[in-house]
């Protein structure tokens, strides 16, 4: 399986992303790569191998429903760009 | 529907049921409503780098609580997934989600719909985190974002495309909202968005076994809403048939105000979240003695004690249906029964002057201070004699405004009923004396003019004469003078 650049098109357009040719160039070039070294995986015999969504061999990890502190506002906003009362300011967004 | 529509409605509906839990699903955040905006958020539900969450056990509770009340198997291991998607309500850029693993699925509920009764199958239930709260500032200046709702726990429940008309559909929501209620995994209010519908709507020519192409309608927030909505959309989508045109599959907006559906922005690729195990998450094993503790602690549910109240009560199954679709009601109508036997009467307080109350104050029950114990106790002052039916319209009206007992009103108000023959006698003769005219009418054989006495002394006594004994000693005195 290798991506082509209209891959790399339509995932931008889902994370809301504008790409220039170079870099779909780039991207597509990339992505590939990283598929490469994933497909290392088909190398291995895994007739017996039970499949698993979490490789970590623990289930049920859960808390008390009792509450916690939540940030003070300053800190919430910290990392905003643009607030407006109390809020995060991002733009125009219509359905 | 009509029968002279050519087509069948077929819709699915799925409803989004926000859990009461004390905190949110994945962190330690309060979930209260309508708190000052981000006030009740932290690192995990910002979506800050590095965070992980922890599943809080109380929402995996009520998950299993909902769904084994809406007869869905439990699963015995479940997972849960990210839901991908870029928008400003989602802080992750995704939604954690259950995709192939939900925790409740092949489940059902009876409906009832002109005196039937029909099951609606239920897909499956699953657990997933609310979104944030997007406002739209005017003059497309931007958008302000509040992310004190991202993380709230919710249980989404996809119904099979069982339901055959706007009707199925309201009767389907405010019996999964009656259940959710008594079983006490939510607040269920629609219009602060703890329970919110969408539908999945097509017609197709009647005999016809394929499913018509579907749109799916959003923004629905009341029951009304999702009646009338639905009404329009199955209007609209006939209109474009008999045409000769083709339904478009997409997701269409109701708007309340202007009664229409929209189309809204295309979604072709929207719908492709990329799902995949969220690996920060380990998996949930649900075993038998969790199961079994979760299922001891469901209460009766609305059907159960629909037929208690028509069996063990001899109540019209109307009458218990409509008692029951509140458990705050259904428990107001019982404790009722504590203080007097006469369920019908109780019922029948309940059906007319108390739901004529809180409907025309769009209030429900709890709101008002009205007690079970106070009907039941006017029903017995009405029984023994003490008040009239006539005054205890007006004891029930001061009940359900100062909660005050039946009892103390009486006193308080002076109500009570007048039976002392001796008094009533005494005034029967001088409204008799006073009204010559009337008199003799009646023994002209003007029944009408009775009705005039009778009144005359209900006004003399202020409403509080006996009127049996009114009617009694009024006639004896006519006709024997």
């Amino acid at each position: 399986m290798s991506i082509t650049a209209k891959d790399v098109e339509h995932v931008a357009n889902l994370a809301r992303l504008t790409l220039t040719e170079d870099e779909k160039e780039q991207f597509t070039g990339q992505l590939n790569a990283i598929l490469k070294y994933a497909e290392k995986l088909n190398g291995l015999d895994t007739a017996g191998v039970e499949p698993t969504s979490h490789v970590l061999p623990m289930s049920n990890v859960m808390r008390e429903d009792a509450p916690k502190a939540s940030l003070p506002i300053e800190k919430v906003l910290r990392n905003a760009p643009e607030a407006e009362d109390d809020q995060f300011k991002v733009p125009a967004v219509l359905e | 529907m009509s029968t002279v529509s050519p087509y069948e409605t077929v819709v699915g509906l799925e409803v989004h049921v926000e859990l009461h839990t004390k905190t949110k699903i994945f962190c330690g955040c309060e979930t209260s409503f309508g708190a000052s905006p981000n006030s009740h958020t932290c690192p995990v539900c910002l979506g800050h780098p590095g965070v992980l969450p922890v599943l809080n056990r109380q929402a995996v509770e009520y998950a299993m609580k909902a769904a084994m009340a809406i007869n869905c198997e439990i699963a015995d291991w479940c997972k849960f997934d990210r839901k991908n998607y870029f928008y400003p309500d989602s802080p992750k850029a995704y939604q954690i989600s259950q995709y192939d693993e939900p925790i409740g699925s092949n489940g059902w509920i009876d409906i009832e719909v002109n005196g039937q009764t029909k099951r609606i199958g239920i897909t499956r239930l699953h657990l997933e985190e609310d979104a944030g709260k997007l406002t739209h500032m005017d003059g497309g200046l931007g958008s302000l974002v509040d992310l004190n709702r991202v993380g709230t726990p919710l249980v989404e429940i996809v119904s099979e495309p069982d339901i055959r008309s706007p009707e199925e559909a309201k009767a389907y929501l405010e019996k999964l909202k009656a259940i959710m209620q008594y079983c006490d995994v939510s607040d269920v209010k629609m219009e602060e968005g703890s329970l919110r519908c969408d539908a999945n709507v097509s017609i197709r020519p009647w005999g016809q076994e394929k499913f018509g192409t579907r749109t799916e309608l959003k923004n629905m927030n009341s029951f009304r809403g999702v009646q009338r909505g639905l009404e329009y959309e199955v209007m609209r989508q006939s209109d474009v048939l008999d045409s000769g045109g083709k339904v478009v599959q997409e997701t269409r907006r109701w708007d309340e105000s202007q009664g229409k559906t929209f189309s809204m922005r295309s979604k072709e690729e929207a719908h492709d979240y990329r799902y995949f195990p969220d690996p920060d998450l380990v998996r949930v094993q649900i075993d038998a003695e969790w199961k079994d503790r979760v299922r001891a602690s469901i209460p009766e549910l609305p059907d159960a004690r629909q037929a208690r109240y028509t069996q063990g009560y001899g109540l019209p199954s109307y009458d218990a249906g409509v008692i029951t679709s509140s458990m705050k009601l259904a428990d107001f109508f019982e404790e009722s029964l504590k203080y007097t036997d006469d369920a019908k009467a109780s019922a029948n307080w309940i059906m007319g002057d108390l739901l004529g109350y809180l409907n025309a104050n769009n209030l429900e029950i709890q709101q008002v201070p009205i007690t079970g114990q106070g009907l039941g106790e006017m029903i017995q002052l009405i029984a023994k004699g003490t008040i009239s039916s006539k005054i205890a319209k007006t004891v029930f009206k001061a009940m359900l405004e100062s909660g005050k007992l039946p009892q103390q009103i009486v006193e308080e108000q002076g109500l009570v009923q007048i039976s002392d023959e001796g008094a009533i006698l005494a005034i029967v003769d001088r409204i008799v004396e006073a009204n010559p005219q009337s008199v003799e009418d009646f023994r002209g054989g003007k029944d009408k003019a009775i009705g005039f006495l009778v009144g005359q002394i209900m006004k003399e006594t202020k409403g509080k004469a006996n009127p049996g004994l009114v009617n009694k000693l009024l006639m004896d005195r006519l006709k024997n003078s």
